[in-house]
């Protein structure tokens, strides 16, 4: 055999910091854990352990983020943040914020994810064919799809690195890890499996096509920088003029595929139909912490890799911005579905924090982040208690049948309705705050239209916003209407997590604001 | 703080009025909002626990806001006039880069009269709803949002931000909404709910976006920094702010156009509609206003914009007022029409400022006392609001009547009522501005006189329309008594302008300018009395001196307009709610089917087979893919044109 | 742009179309042509071919496992092979991490055999 003499030159020693990149370690390790327990354990307690391992898992995941922070802080912006894994992984302070957000939604999404009580919202055996008499068997032996858990945890893991990716091939494989769990995760539904299943091939088959623009938008701007490393993409777009195609098709090709993960128009189409037929702690863990981690992925992509090419992007943006805006809350209007109302709201608030990341100034990031922070919470708790209500055939999402469920379950009724009054941007709510933060960010950045398209829309959307305010508290009940099931502690815990946070948001902004602020900067 | 003085509108000299830090007993202003706000929650969180004492509670924190009130202002009574203003910080609310907002309230001598009138009239309004409640199951949640009514607009007033008012602003907004809702069961109130909201909302947009321009242009939102820096901006964004900030008062206050939703308000209970629809709620408008004088002193276009909505809603109101047969809606007509004076003296600048808000003291007593008058008489007749079945009811409730002529008095202005002192002053004010707006207010004060004898007359004289079974009797102790405590109000309130005293009292918060007299002030007094006496008269001949029909005649042309609000919902359905409903369904076509329509449609029209148009259906994959990929086209293009 | 570069990548690709165009064409003239049924059957690497229903059909979702498992360890010996060649220069370090990966990318197998995946006749 040849000894291959000039090897040590070949390929340099790669330097990994453990340490930085361990949120996203453990949770991917935990996820691989995961995944032995549900090789080993006997199923009766599976459920058990799983809940324990993740809620542990993600826990500690975020005190790693915490004490990142801190010594973030305490270093000051003196010190920069450290790029890790060889300039791939950015680990600056939206990173952190953002990876902060992810794991609490995650935690949140874990207690949601872990409902007994109400039948539970998950197959009993996925691979059954619905209406088969296996699925009636597994069904009837009480076996849960536990698969669920470390699902979930791939994709928080996908999560934590999408918007800390410092280099479009880790996006892009990031973006893989974090969609690939999703989809199957919508197609677990328990009853009406079949639009479960629906929505996830739905969902699938977009999301490969969006990749694919994505992908190929790497490749052009690959074709125009000669490397796919952020930094050298803005050094390249800085320091030349020529072949310019390459990168502005490459540029627009990226934009697609980032916003149709966050559900901006026109590449929203998947939303309402994949929030309908996924079940609801699946939605609400997506409606939250996808757009989290996507948006994060946008700024980082569009502030630090194209922020020299900022006029090419700029208008394109602010187009998306409105329209997305109008017809989110537009749409929203006359829809008859909670489940799809939500969804074309959060289309609507895709909007307004596009109106944030327009802004490309510190503020503008700053606020982006608070508003999907403020956003992520009250969604998760928004859907949590829409998988309460429920008649004989499981959750009741007709709007028609919410009507008097004010006066049945005031207490349920009137969490929801402070919920919606938050999405509407309600003084003392999150979303207030959000709204305002974000609208004046983009004063700031001469965005005046914007903030006049922002209003316009957000009073639209709280027509429709209202309207359910009122079927709920002003309307007489529908006979045999829908019950609000009592839940186990876990989702209970998660509704209240989540109305608690939007209440804190809108009448204590000042902490997470100034973490926010602080946060506010991108390492390039 | 700069606020412009007794000096001519533009580029005048200004002069400082000093905010000084709360001391003493201005550091309970935040109590003030507490206590009505614990009130709410304990009511509406506690459940069946509260039922037997809620109410007790719910009027005690009202009482203990009214107490601290009145002792801040003979405090502030004590002090010289430029020592009368003071602010409590409390808290940093955000603060973020150019973001600072916090949250503090100002003590001064604008808000301590809304303070007074809010929680004294609120408080008696209390009272009267223990009462007048008694038999809803429902009256400790009723009591609840009453709380939480007066907490909302006390915030409202003595916010020292425009930020913190709107807080307040849509709080009211939120309590009125759930008040007037409040007998839910019957649809059409649920709509009166919602059609109040919506117009709110429209109104929102406009205090919103002046907000933003004043953040835009000032960096701030506090009403001392913005006052402040105001005659640095330009003369357009100035009439731009204050034609938002209108926009968000006419909403607020039922003026043109946003008029028609105080009608329908109506549905709510009538304490409802006396505390929050005739006293205080409404006149928000109005304080927003002459809260921002310092705005509007420098845009002649934007007070003119407001003088001329103020007329044009007193002389719609008026007119409603002559058509109505139910007696909330008719004093409903009459609010709007009132309101419409206020905003009428607050678009004269500050010659007027003072006359508006006296205006409103006044008007917030004696409407109020209508109201629970009305409220009264509802009760002693089952709930019947036709006034075409009341009549002669003088004898059967004394008190009531007693109590609901002395409001009628000082609303129509015949002299020493209340009314007459401040009516007269924004006539006086309007005719030295303008001929036009002046003979407005003229016309207006006649057709007051009129509708309101109308009401006076079909409701306590004339001849008995009462439906069998139906026996009127006085209401109980503890709804007479705020009555006469109102209707007391309604007769002396003439007297806070004994020697200019209201005027010399706002007059660092809003300025004053002497009047420059067009026409001599007794011939223009003696003027408008005579036509309310022409007013009265007609109403004497046509409906005590001719029998009332039980059942509404036909009616002219002019009737029927005015019985219909004018048309302003059909208006309102036309311009603005059928667009957007088009515009709504367009879009749901377009996402749902637009694409693959247009595609099949194509190919149907290539093909030429019109069956493969009947596959169409939503929510096919391949158009949504579709959809994307011509978002993509789109996406690229954009991003391309721009290079161009 | 120097489009030298992309010569030879051009020249190969022709080649390959052209090996490719050339043999099929050659063979179908020059070769003899005497049918029977096995020579008309689907190639299925050899052996006889799996009865398929009329239109297609469902290929059984064990394939699919295998066909995973697979990739899965192609992919787990892509890596090894640069590893390999350059653990010399590394030490220890490189060793843990390789380990780490191994064991990582085991697990699915352990979960499949665990699950029955393996079991072919299940």
């Amino acid at each position: 055999m040849i000894r291959l003499a000039a090897s040590e030159t070949l390929i340099p020693a790669p330097n990994i910091e453990y340490y930085e990149l361990s949120p996203i370690l453990i949770v991917f390790g935990v996820g691989v854990l995961a995944v032995l327990v549900e090789a080993f354990l006997p199923r009766a307690h599976r459920l058990h352990a799983q809940l324990a391992l993740c809620l542990t898992g993600l826990v500690a995941a975020f005190v790693v983020v915490c004490t990142l922070t801190d010594e973030a802080q305490e270093n000051a912006r003196a010190v920069p943040q450290k790029v890790a894994a060889e300039g791939a992984v950015a680990i600056d302070g939206m990173t952190l914020f953002l990876q902060g957000t992810i794991l609490l939604l995650g935690v949140v999404a874990v207690l949601l994810l872990a409902e007994r009580r109400l039948g539970g919202e998950f197959a009993a055996s996925a691979a059954t064919v619905p209406g088969s008499a296996a699925e009636k068997e597994t069904t009837r032996l009480g076996w849960v799809q536990t698969e669920i858990y470390p699902l979930l945890m791939f994709s928080i893991g996908g999560m934590l690195i999408f918007p800390a990716a410092n280099d479009l091939l880790l996006m892009f494989v990031a973006l893989e890890v974090l969609s690939l769990p999703l989809y199957l995760l919508c197609g677990l539904a328990r009853r009406r499996r079949l639009l479960s299943q629906e929505a996830a091939l739905k969902y699938f088959l977009l999301g490969a096509f969006s990749s694919a623009f994505f992908l190929y938008g790497i490749a052009l701007l690959y074709g125009y920088a000669g490397s796919v490393r952020l930094s050298d993409i803005n050094a390249a777009v800085s320091g030349s003029e020529d072949n310019d195609a390459l990168l502005l098709i490459g540029m627009a090709l990226l934009a697609v595929g980032l916003l149709f993960k966050v559900g901006a128009v026109p590449f929203h189409a998947w939303t309402p139909d994949v929030y309908q037929g996924a079940p609801t702690p699946v939605t609400a863990f997506m409606a939250a912490a996808t757009k989290v981690a996507a948006f994060g992925a946008l700024l980082r992509v569009f502030y630090v890799g194209l922020g020299g090419a900022k006029w090419d992007w700029h208008p394109m943006f602010w187009g998306v911005a409105m329209v997305t805006m109008l017809f989110g809350s537009l749409v929203a209007l006359v829809q008859t579905d909670v489940k799809r109302m939500l969804a074309y709201s959060s289309i609507a608030h895709a909007g307004f924090i596009l109106v944030g990341l327009v802004a490309t100034n510190a503020e503008g990031l700053s606020a982006t982040m608070f508003y999907l922070l403020a956003y992520g919470f009250s969604t998760i708790a928004a859907f949590a208690i829409i998988s309460l209500v429920r008649d004989g055939s499981g959750e009741a999402t007709h709007l028609s049948q919410w009507a008097g469920l004010g006066r049945r379950s005031p207490v349920v009724a009137g969490m929801f309705a402070l919920l919606l009054l938050a999405f509407a941007g309600i003084p003392l709510t999150s979303g207030f705050t959000a709204k305002f933060a974000v609208f004046s960010a983009s004063a700031s950045a001469g965005g005046t239209p914007l903030i006049v398209v922002g209003v316009l829309s957000s009073t639209v959307a709280a027509f429709f916003y209202i309207r359910v305010i009122v079927l709920m508290f002003f309307s007489a009940p529908v006979t045999d209407g829908p019950r609000v099931a009592v839940p186990s502690l876990t989702t209970a815990l998660a509704v209240w997590i989540g109305v608690a946070v939007t209440v804190f948001l809108g009448v204590l902004p000042q902490p997470v604001l100034d973490l926010a602020d602080n946060a506010s900067f991108l390492i390039s | 703080m700069m606020i412009p003085t007794s000096e001519a509108p533009a580029g005048a000299a200004e002069q400082l009025q000093n905010i000084g830090e709360a001391t003493g007993v201005f550091n309970l202003t935040w109590l003030m909002i507490a206590l009505p706000l614990f009130g709410a929650l304990v009511l509406l969180c506690g459940g069946k626990r509260t039922d037997s004492w809620g109410h007790i509670l719910g009027c005690l924190t009202v009482l203990g806001s009214f107490l601290i009130g009145a002792i801040q202002f003979l405090t502030l009574l004590g002090k010289d006039a430029d020592e009368r203003a003071y602010n409590q910080h409390l808290y940093d609310w955000l603060d973020s880069g150019n973001l600072q907002l916090g949250v503090g309230f100002q003590v001064d001598q604008l808000s301590i009269c809304f303070v007074l009138l809010i929680t004294f009239v609120g408080f008696l309004i209390h009272l009267y709803s223990v009462e007048y409640m008694a038999h809803d199951l429902r009256r400790r949640r009723f009591f609840g949002y009453l709380n939480l009514f007066i907490s909302a607009m006390l915030l409202l007033v003595l916010a020292d931000s425009y930020l913190l008012l709107f807080v307040g602003w849509e709080g009211v907004g939120l309590a009125s909404y759930l008040l007037i809702g409040f007998w839910q069961h019957v649809p059409d109130y649920a709509t009166a709910a919602k059609k109040a909201f919506v117009m709110n909302r429209v109104g929102d947009i406009g205090l919103l976006v002046a907000m933003f321009f004043m953040f835009d242009q000032f960096g701030s939102l506090a009403f001392d920094e913005v006052f402040e820096a105001v005659p640095g901006a330009s003369d357009g964004w100035v009439t731009a702010i204050g034609l938002m900030l209108l926009l968000g008062a006419v909403g607020k206050s039922a003026q043109f156009p946003l008029q028609a939703w105080l009608l329908d308000a109506m549905a709510g209970p009538t304490p409802v509609s006396a505390l929050i629809h005739a006293a205080t709620m409404v006149t928000a408008g109005v304080y927003l206003i002459v809260r921002s004088a310092p705005i509007y002193n420098l845009s002649d276009t934007a007070q003119l914009v407001v003088a001329i909505v103020g007329a044009i809603t007193l002389v719609i109101g008026a007119l409603i007022g002559t058509a109505k047969d139910d007696i909330k809606k008719a004093l409903a007509a009459s609010t709007m029409s009132q309101i419409g004076y206020m905003v009428l003296a607050a678009g004269l600048g500050p010659a007027g400022y003072a006359f508006a808000i006296f205006h409103l003291l006044t008007h917030g007593f004696f409407k109020a006392g209508l109201f629970l008058s009305a409220g009264s008489v509802m009760h002693g007749m089952h709930d019947d609001t036709d006034m075409r079945r009341y009549g002669a009811l003088r004898a059967a409730m004394p008190i009531t009547y007693a109590c609901f002529g002395l409001g009628f008095l000082a609303i129509i202005g015949i002299p020493p009522f209340a009314g007459f002192w401040s009516k007269d002053k924004i006539i006086e004010a309007a005719f030295n501005d303008n001929i036009a707006l002046g003979l407005c207010a003229l016309i207006g004060a006649g057709i007051t006189a009129f509708y309101m004898s109308r009401v006076m007359i079909m409701t306590f004289f004339s001849d008995k329309r009462w439906d069998s079974g139906v026996h009127p009797h006085e209401s109980p102790k503890l709804m007479t008594l705020p009555l006469i405590v109102l209707a007391g109000g309604a007769v002396l309130g003439g007297g806070l302008l004994i020697n200019d005293g209201i005027v010399t009292w706002l007059e660092p918060v809003v300025g004053h300018e002497e009047a420059h007299h067009r026409m001599p002030v007794w011939a223009l007094t003696a003027l408008t009395l005579f036509v309310i006496v022409v007013g009265v008269a007609a109403a004497l001949k046509m409906y005590q001196f001719s029998p009332v029909a039980r059942t509404q005649p036909q009616g002219g042309v002019l009737v029927h307009a005015a019985r219909h609000d004018l048309y302003q919902d059909t208006v309102n359905e036309a311009v603005l709610m059928r667009p957007g409903q088009w515009a709504t369904r367009f879009l749901v076509w377009l996402d749902h089917r637009g694409l693959d329509n247009l595609v099949n449609g194509l190919a149907a029209l290539l093909g030429g087979t019109a069956g493969r148009l009947r596959r169409v259906q939503a929510g096919f994959v391949r158009s949504y893919a579709l959809t994307m990929f011509g978002g993509a086209a789109l996406t690229v293009l954009a991003v391309l044109v721009v290079r161009l | 742009m120097d489009g030298n570069v992309y010569i030879p990548i051009a020249v190969l690709a022709a080649l390959g179309f052209g090996f490719a165009a050339f043999s099929v064409v050659t063979g179908a003239l020059t070769g003899p042509k005497r049918y029977n049924r096995a020579k008309l059957d689907a190639y299925e690497c050899g052996i006889e071919p799996t009865p398929q229903p009329v239109g297609g059909g469902r290929v059984s979702v064990k394939y699919y496992t295998i066909a995973m498992l697979f990739i899965i360890f192609d992919i787990e010996i892509i890596f090894l092979y640069p590893w390999a060649v350059t653990f010399d220069s590394f030490g220890i370090s490189i060793l843990v991490e390789m380990a780490l990966f191994i064991v990582t990318v085991f697990v699915p197998l352990i979960y499949v055999w665990r699950r029955g995946g393996l079991d072919w006749d299940h």
